[in-house]
């Protein structure tokens, strides 16, 4: 195609993009997509972002139609769907991944009059809002939890890949493991994945064989816990979703992500025109983040304790990360009483004192 | 224990993370030794691991699931049969379809197989010889499949090497003008190699979803079936090396989570790609012992055979 042709082409296609749309709009339902990162059947982050799609559906009915990708690959893959989204003629489009930020920043672009939602990302735009939960607090309650019932003192944590979201978990669970019991260690293996069954079961099968008894992850899949349950005496943590088919044991608890509350709130800000980019950081207290059952394995003085502490982080009495807190290399961070803020914690890139582990580069 | 890590355990468990793609590379090897190239291991596997899934959960049995998962690449691979033997569509093509199809019919078989829980697939017992210090983890402490898959293997090998059969196979791959000629049904011997290769395939996807992850998730073969397909190539077509390359690649990929596990800091990309730079090395070093820098591969490998030629 000669350069000419192409520009040509492409800012019709640019003019379409921004003219014609939104007069179809008026009568036509309001088009949404949704692209994720895993199969909708993952069980864990993507199923639960298709709970928030499929509830937006049930809300607004007529009004509304909903199109999902699903399995699409962080890089040119997730380019290439937007784009397509966008040319559909989708007008609110969300990109459920951390990876896709770059391409959702990139499509916005040439879509000025398409909105664009990126979870967990921090780059934003005049068109790109972001929306992300405070999972670190439910890393504050599984940490409890996990140090009250760690018997070889050791935890371990199989992580997806080592971006501010997730050593924010790290970080949470650790603290609040040692503030119960002071010689708990925690031992890391990064995935780099996202989601994939099988390298999450030797993940966890080499966590267990360093012989902890506890396992937390943030990646997708139910995978560890069911290496969990033929080891026997390890336990486990529901992840994104609640992943309550292995309770009572081994998962005790777990951390759902709950997206409905939001897109409900920001699909009815499109619909009546007031939708603005802004960033969303929600946690317990907005319903973003629920703590699914505590089950009967867990011994009741514990239960209340983490029903405590959840109580706490709601109320806004208490926030997972208040000094006095060190980091790794044994600097200050944070003073006694000291709460850490946001800011930081979108970029945290290191270990709190005591963990032992590197940050892989 | 060395430096942290448990040579015991880092052997059971790449015995267990490596018997998926032994299966897989095994049965490819009498395909690619019958002169077939099927690029479509990635493709039965996954099929098998829905086959094998579904019949397991829906008779409580695993050994059905394993039969029917092996009768699942089967069908894939008469079905490759029928495309590249009878209608003589081009191998590579077929091959790269048959992958694309086989990950998309598993992910509409499976929608309702998600979160579902298959039966257990048992261990042997072995009485004593289990308790043994190191030997009795290493070889007495697995399911039956792992000893399954090394049977296979030593078959694999023992029919190459010894039985006639074997030998018309290995005539058929090399130069299938010449066992034509001489009176040997190429088409037929090609699509048993391919049917073997397709129930391997099958059986290791289904240890995959029955046994090492265990439970059914769209995908979940995630390229081991390329990984099988590398590991003919990195073994010259021989089930022994086939044998050492599973269990290489196994290998690396428990050690990088153990290593990480005890605390390591070493790069995993670095490992990660280990076993491909040892591929590309034992590769070099073949071509090399070759004369006049020939393949080891058979010389039939990838052509199609037409009889009125």
């Amino acid at each position: 195609m000669k350069r000419r042709t192409f520009l040509a082409s492409s800012a019709a296609m640019a003019g379409i993009a921004a003219t014609g749309a939104p007069a179809f709009a008026q009568d036509d339902p309001l088009k949404i997509g949704f692209i994720y990162v895993g199969p909708v059947g993952d069980m864990g982050w993507s199923y639960q972002h298709d709970q928030g799609r499929q509830a937006i559906e049930a809300e607004y009915g007529d009004k509304i139609q909903t199109k999902f990708i699903e399995s699409v690959p962080e890089g040119p893959d997730a380019e290439r769907a937007l784009t397509s989204l966008a040319l559909e003629g989708h007008e609110l489009i969300f990109a459920t991944s951390f990876g896709y930020m770059d391409s959702v920043i990139n499509v916005a672009a040439k879509f000025p009059n398409v909105k664009f939602e990126h979870c967990t990302g921090y780059k934003r735009a005049e068109n790109v809002g972001t929306y992300d939960a405070r999972f670190y607090q439910g890393r504050a309650i599984q940490g409890t939890i996990a140090g009250r019932m760690t018997k070889s003192n050791k935890i371990g944590y199989i992580g997806s890949f080592p971006i501010p979201e997730v050593i924010q978990g790290i970080n949470a669970a650790y603290i609040h493991a040692k503030k119960v019991n002071p010689d708990v260690q925690i031992s890391v293996v990064w995935a780099y994945t996202w989601f994939d069954p099988a390298k999450e079961a030797d993940a966890a099968a080499a966590l267990i064989a360093d012989g902890v008894d506890v396992i937390l992850q943030h990646t997708d899949s139910t995978a560890p816990q069911a290496k969990a349950q033929e080891a026997g005496n390890v336990i486990t943590f529901g992840q994104a979703s609640d992943m309550s088919n292995f309770a009572p044991k081994p998962r005790v608890s777990s951390t759902i992500d709950n997206w409905a509350p939001y897109y409900k709130g920001r699909v009815a800000a499109a619909l009546e025109g007031s939708w603005k980019a802004d960033a969303t950081w929600g946690g317990i207290d907005s319903g973003m983040v629920k703590i699914g059952e505590i089950t009967d394995a867990v011994p009741a003085e514990v239960k209340q304790e983490a029903e405590a502490l959840i109580e706490a982080i709601r109320s806004g009495s208490y926030h997972p990360f208040t000094g006095p807190l060190k980091k790794q290399d044994g600097s200050d961070w944070l003073a006694e009483g000291e709460v850490a803020d946001d800011a930081t914690l979108a970029g945290l890139n290191f270990y709190v004192e005591g963990i032992s582990a590197e940050i892989p580069g | 224990m060395i430096g942290g890590i448990d040579i015991v355990t880092l052997i059971a468990m790449l015995m267990t993370a490596s018997t998926p793609v032994l299966l897989a590379a095994t049965g490819e090897l009498v395909v690619e030794r019958s002169g077939v190239l099927n690029l479509g291991v990635e493709g039965m596997m996954i099929m098998g691991a829905i086959g094998g899934f579904a019949a397991a959960v829906a008779t409580g049995s695993p050994v059905a699931g394993f039969a029917a998962a092996a009768l699942s690449g089967v069908v894939m691979a008469l079905l490759f049969g029928l495309l590249t033997q009878i209608f003589l569509s081009n191998q590579v093509a077929t091959g790269l379809a048959l992958t694309l199809f086989g990950l998309g019919l598993s992910a509409l078989l499976g929608k309702s197989f998600e979160g579902v829980r298959p039966p257990a697939t048992g261990k042997i017992d072995f009485g004593p010889l289990s308790d043994l210090p190191v030997l009795g983890r290493i070889l007495f402490s697995h399911d039956w499949v792992v000893y399954l898959s090394l049977a296979l293997c030593a078959a694999t090998w023992a029919f190459l090497k010894f039985t006639r059969a074997g030998l018309i196979l290995k005539a058929v791959g090399e130069n299938h003008d010449a066992a034509h000629a001489l009176g040997y049904r190429v088409i037929a011997m090609r699509f048993a190699a391919l049917a073997f290769g397709g129930a391997l395939a099958g059986i290791g996807g289904a240890y995959l979803s029955l046994v090492r992850v265990p439970q059914w998730t769209e995908g979940m073969t995630a390229g081991a079936g390329w990984i099988a397909l590398a590991i003919v190539v990195f073994a010259s077509w021989r089930p022994e090396r086939a044998l050492i390359g599973s269990y290489l690649f196994g290998g690396i990929t428990a050690l990088q989570l153990q290593l990480q596990a005890a605390g390591y800091s070493i790069p995993v990309h670095l490992l990660s790609m280990a076993p491909y730079l040892v591929t590309i090395v034992a590769l070099v070093l073949l071509s090399m012992t070759h004369r006049h820098g020939a393949q080891a591969g058979p010389g039939s490998l990838g052509k199609s055979f037409h009889a009125s030629r």
